[in-house]
């Protein structure tokens, strides 16, 4: 019964992964990779470690697909062009040395003298993979890199807004300026984060420094 | 069912999205084969956790899907930015360091 | 002793590296008052050395002083030494006086040269090779005293070098003094391969050892190298051909070099190796020929020549040629004696005519001038001396020196006999050609120049030319100055000559033969152990003395007739010789045999080889061949550069699955 349910699961996840790569449509290949996700859950479910089984597909499945659903939609990315820029050659040699980093790897796995890679594993004890074990490494033994990936996240998290701020850039000349409250609590020339990161607009008289033609600047003509 | 069958299954997804990184142009689709080589690598340590039966390989994996998270954040914000700044989503396109 | 000897080499390099660290400041004649200082200094000092030599005993007048010793090094008897001994001393007193005088003169005739400066730091520089050379104490630094000695040679003939003909006349100078150098150092290995040491004294002393008492072959092929070296320095037969063109030079350098000092460099070479040159009497035998046959060539070339002073270089060819057919059959002291009545008289002459120069305002052919004797008494009292020293009149100086020569060839008897008529058909010819140019010079109707100097204007040229050609020059760097000087107006001059007149006249006294012999107990140490023994036969000396003196007068009666008395009578003799003439003003043809044999194939070798070898193989294989492997090679790096991200990643996988490959092998 386990086998059967392993293969299923093991095909799903193998197809998953293959449709990733060969769908053109770009979100076609996200939706690969969720089905792919959620196999894997399954799988891991197989090797008793229901924790991180769900951690998966509420994570994984759950917040990392969605935002890269956000993203393709926004960055469209059309169908890929059938020719490769560099040509034919490339793709099958590519997908040979793929092949060959996985036959590699497999005469590794299959020869090796490691006997209790052909057993099932140690015999099943209860609570094994339950969140209580878990949490109970990531906060004793793993303190440290717990630690460590929770800043991470925080840069991450900052490094994101930061890339995909608005510069101003997209502010048409003509565009008129739409005044808030906040604009009057944000003096220009004062060093406010607003204008650190340029997202002030115009105040009347128009004289905010970061405007490359100034409209009408009180200037001694001769 | 033994553990070799899942290090088959983990190899072979490897190799699959590194064959996808390789190939594909879109860089969207790049970071999604290697979501996919990082799914890989969990598997097999979650199956080399229950061959020992310790719930080391498990942490790990949880850790490394906190990293994947992450590097998928940062990676879609520089596609956002380079959309923004016209640059050509095509990694093909991207090659001022040649020569 | 050792300081004053070691002084006299030192003082004329300091002043030559003094004056050429200090050319741009010193101003006026300083420079010239400098050198003829040091070098008047270096003459102090050889007087000095030859007192202290002299307090010594007959034994021990051979003095080797060693400044540096390399053997350590080298593994031969290297060493930086000189040698102090009566004919070093002979030569040394020769060079460093004479000089001392050439250096006055030249203080007032280089004054509106504007290379003043540079030339007297040469003319130091060119002293100070020529005493390395001659109290070297072994192979070794006579070589390099040999070599710098062509060098300083190459500077001063093509000083103004602006000048195309001063130039190719240098180099020609240089390239046929090179070739006497190969062979002047193939002679010392062939000598070295036997004797083991380069120094001259132990080489000498084991010379019969070494050799054998006959000599061998190695002897007889090094004493015939060391001639060829000996022959280019000294333009004999047939290294002689850039003797005339190194006329080029300014009048002090052909004075000093092409006269006195560098010519006779051979000469010494041959009387310091007499105990090898007797071992191997083939190569003495070959030195004579040579000299004999020079001497007679040079003497017909001289009386068709139209240029002052190539005709006074012909003249020291010639009685080079002298002094190299005495040194080589045996006559050592009488050889070296005519070397220093030589280089007196012919020194004088060379003055003399640069002072006629002057007059002239740089040109120097024979048929333009005429009747100087009223305008310049001095240098025509100048040249009447040096005239009468040559033609070898007595009681001049050139009339006891040339006789004793002919008079020891004479006693070998044997084919020497040719030799010696040799000598005295030279010794005629000698006395028409160079009264014939004393009587061009300064007899006959006034040139244009002399009326005006008679009328007290020194002639000047409104515009400055090559006298060889007639190029148009200006008188910047590099040409001569725009300002001529005759030794009437300039004291310095005056006195140079007049120093060398009296010599010239009262040289000879030093060994008159049968009643003074000071020269001939003043060199006995050196040639003591020389095998050449000299009955003087009476007879043969009278008769010497007098043929001598016969043929001189009898040589300027024909000269006077021919070119005062009945003027015409030159162009008819011509007219009956034609085709003597021809060979004698082509120089007999000397420079294009030269120039078929050698220099032609020479460049045809060269073009050869720059168009095969050098092309094909340096260029072709060795530069582009290595350039075109590290284009190659850099060019298949750069090619993993491509820029694309796809193909790093997939190098990346490759590298990956190499590694886990060679993990899995190896375990």
């Amino acid at each position: 019964m386990a086998e059967v349910l392993f293969f299923l699961t093991a095909i799903g996840a193998v197809t998953g992964a293959v449709g990733v790569v060969a769908l053109r449509n770009p979100f076609y290949s996200v939706l690969a990779l969720v089905s792919h996700l959620i196999s894997l859950a399954l799988l891991f479910l197989l090797l008793r470690a229901e924790f991180v089984a769900a951690a998966q597909v509420i994570v994984y499945a759950g917040a990392v697909m969605v935002l890269y659903v956000f993203v393709v939609s926004y960055v469209g990315g059309s169908d890929e062009p059938m020719a490769s820029s560099l040509g034919k050659p490339f793709k099958i040699a590519s997908l040979g040395f793929g092949a060959a980093l996985f036959i590699v790897l497999t005469a590794a796995v299959l020869g090796t003298g490691l006997q209790a890679l052909g057993t099932q594993g140690v015999p099943y004890e209860a609570g094994f993979g339950s969140p209580k074990e878990i949490g109970e490494l990531l906060l004793t033994d793993f303190l440290l890199p717990f630690e460590i990936a929770s800043f991470l996240l925080l840069i991450a998290a900052v490094g994101a807004v930061t890339l995909a701020r608005r510069r101003g850039g997209l502010e048409t000349p003509g565009e008129l300026a739409r005044y808030t409250a906040v604009d009057f609590l944000r003096p220009a020339g004062t060093g406010t984060m607003a204008e650190g990161v340029g997202g002030r607009r115009r105040l009347p008289a128009g004289i905010d420094e970061r405007d490359p033609e100034p409209a009408s600047e009180p200037e001694v003509k001769q | 069912m033994n553990i070799e069958w899942f290090l088959t299954v983990s190899a072979l997804i490897f190799c699959i999205g590194a064959a996808g990184v390789i190939t594909r142009r879109n860089p969207l689709v790049i970071l999604l084969c290697l979501e996919l080589m990082l799914n890989a690598a969990n598997l097999a340590l979650i199956a080399f956790s229950r061959m020992h039966g310790n719930h080391d390989g498990q942490v790990f994996a949880v850790i490394v899907m906190v990293v994947a998270a992450c590097e998928v954040t940062v990676g879609l914000g520089v596609i956002v930015a380079m959309y923004r700044r016209r640059v050509p989503i095509d990694v093909d396109e991207l090659r001022e360091l040649q020569g | 002793m050792q300081t004053t000897a070691w002084l006299v080499l030192g003082l004329p390099l300091a002043g030559s590296i003094l004056i050429g660290l200090l050319h741009k400041q010193l101003k006026g004649k300083a420079a010239g008052y400098l050198g003829t200082a040091v070098l008047a200094g270096a003459f102090l000092c050889t007087i000095l050395t030859l007192i202290s030599l002299q307090d010594r005993t007959e034994e021990e007048r051979q003095v080797v002083f060693v400044a540096w010793d390399y053997a350590k090094t080298v593994g031969v008897d290297a060493q930086l030494s000189i040698l102090i001994d009566p004919l070093s001393l002979l030569m040394m007193g020769v060079v460093t006086g004479v000089s001392t005088l050439i250096h006055l003169y030249s203080i007032a005739y280089m004054v509106s040269d504007k290379g003043y400066n540079r030339f007297f730091a040469y003319l130091n520089f060119f002293v100070f090779s020529m005493l390395l050379l001659v109290m070297a104490a072994n192979f070794l630094v006579l070589v390099i005293g040999w070599a710098f000695v062509g060098a300083a040679s190459y500077l001063l003939i093509s000083f103004w070098y602006r000048r195309k003909s001063a130039t190719d006349a240098g180099i020609k100078a240089f390239v046929i003094n090179v070739v006497g150098d190969i062979g002047l150092v193939l002679g010392t290995y062939f000598i070295f391969k036997h004797s083991g040491s380069l120094d001259f004294l132990t080489t000498f002393e084991g010379a019969e050892k070494s050799f054998g008492e006959h000599g061998n072959n190695d002897l007889t092929a090094g004493c015939l190298l060391l001639l060829v070296g000996a022959f280019a320095k000294s333009a004999q037969i047939p290294l002689h051909t850039w003797l005339p063109d190194a006329m080029e030079g300014p009048t002090p350098v052909s004075s000093l070099i092409h006269a006195a000092t560098m010519v006779t460099a051979g000469v010494y070479l041959i009387a310091r190796m007499h105990p090898l040159f007797e071992l191997a009497p083939t190569a003495a035998d070959v030195g004579a020929v040579i000299g004999a046959v020079t001497l007679l060539v040079a003497g017909t070339i001289g009386l068709v020549v139209t240029d002052l002073k190539r005709v006074i270089a012909y003249s020291t060819m010639s009685q080079i040629g002298y002094m190299v057919m005495g040194v080589s059959s045996g006559a050592y002291v009488a050889g070296l004696f005519h070397l220093m009545t030589h280089a007196f008289f012919k020194a004088l002459l060379f003055m003399a005519a640069g002072s006629v120069i002057g007059a002239m305002a740089g040109q120097q052919n024979l048929d333009k001038m005429g009747g100087f004797r009223k305008a310049m008494p001095f240098t025509f009292g100048c040249f009447v001396i040096g005239g009468l020293a040559l033609a070898g009149i007595p009681p001049f100086s050139g009339f006891f020196s040339k006789d004793e020569i002919l008079l020891v060839i004479g006693e070998e008897g044997g084919w020497h006999w040719g030799l010696y008529v040799a000598g005295y058909v030279g010794a005629f010819l000698t006395a028409v050609y160079t009264w014939r140019m004393i009587f061009r010079a300064f007899f006959g109707e006034a040139c244009p120049e002399a009326k005006e100097l008679e009328g007290g204007h020194l002639h000047h040229a409104e515009v400055h030319t090559n006298p060889a050609n007639g190029e148009v020059e200006d008188t910047d760097v590099g040409f001569p100055g725009s300002e001529h000087h005759i030794a009437e107006r300039a004291p310095e001059m005056k006195v140079a000559m007049g120093v060398l007149a009296v010599l010239a006249t009262i040289g000879g006294f030093l060994q008159i033969p049968k009643v003074t012999h000071i020269l001939e107990d003043f060199l006995e140490p050196t040639f003591a152990d020389s095998h050449v023994h000299h009955a003087t036969s009476d007879g043969l000396l009278v008769l010497g003395l007098v043929l001598g003196a016969v043929l001189g007068l009898a040589g300027i009666a024909v000269a006077y007739r021919v070119w005062v008395q009945q003027p015409g009578t030159s162009a008819k003799v011509l007219e009956r010789f034609k085709p003597l003439h021809t060979l004698f003003v082509n120089k007999w043809y000397f420079d294009e045999l030269i120039g078929l044999v050698v220099v032609r194939p020479g460049a045809w070798i060269g073009r050869v080889a720059r168009s095969s070898f050098e092309r094909i193989f340096v260029n072709g294989t060795l530069v582009g061949g290595s350039t075109g492997v590290i284009k190659a090679s850099s060019s298949a790096v750069r090619a993993v550069q491509t820029g694309l991200l796809r193909s790093y990643a997939a190098l990346l996988l490759l590298g990956l699955t190499v590694v886990g490959l060679y993990f899995l092998l190896s375990a």
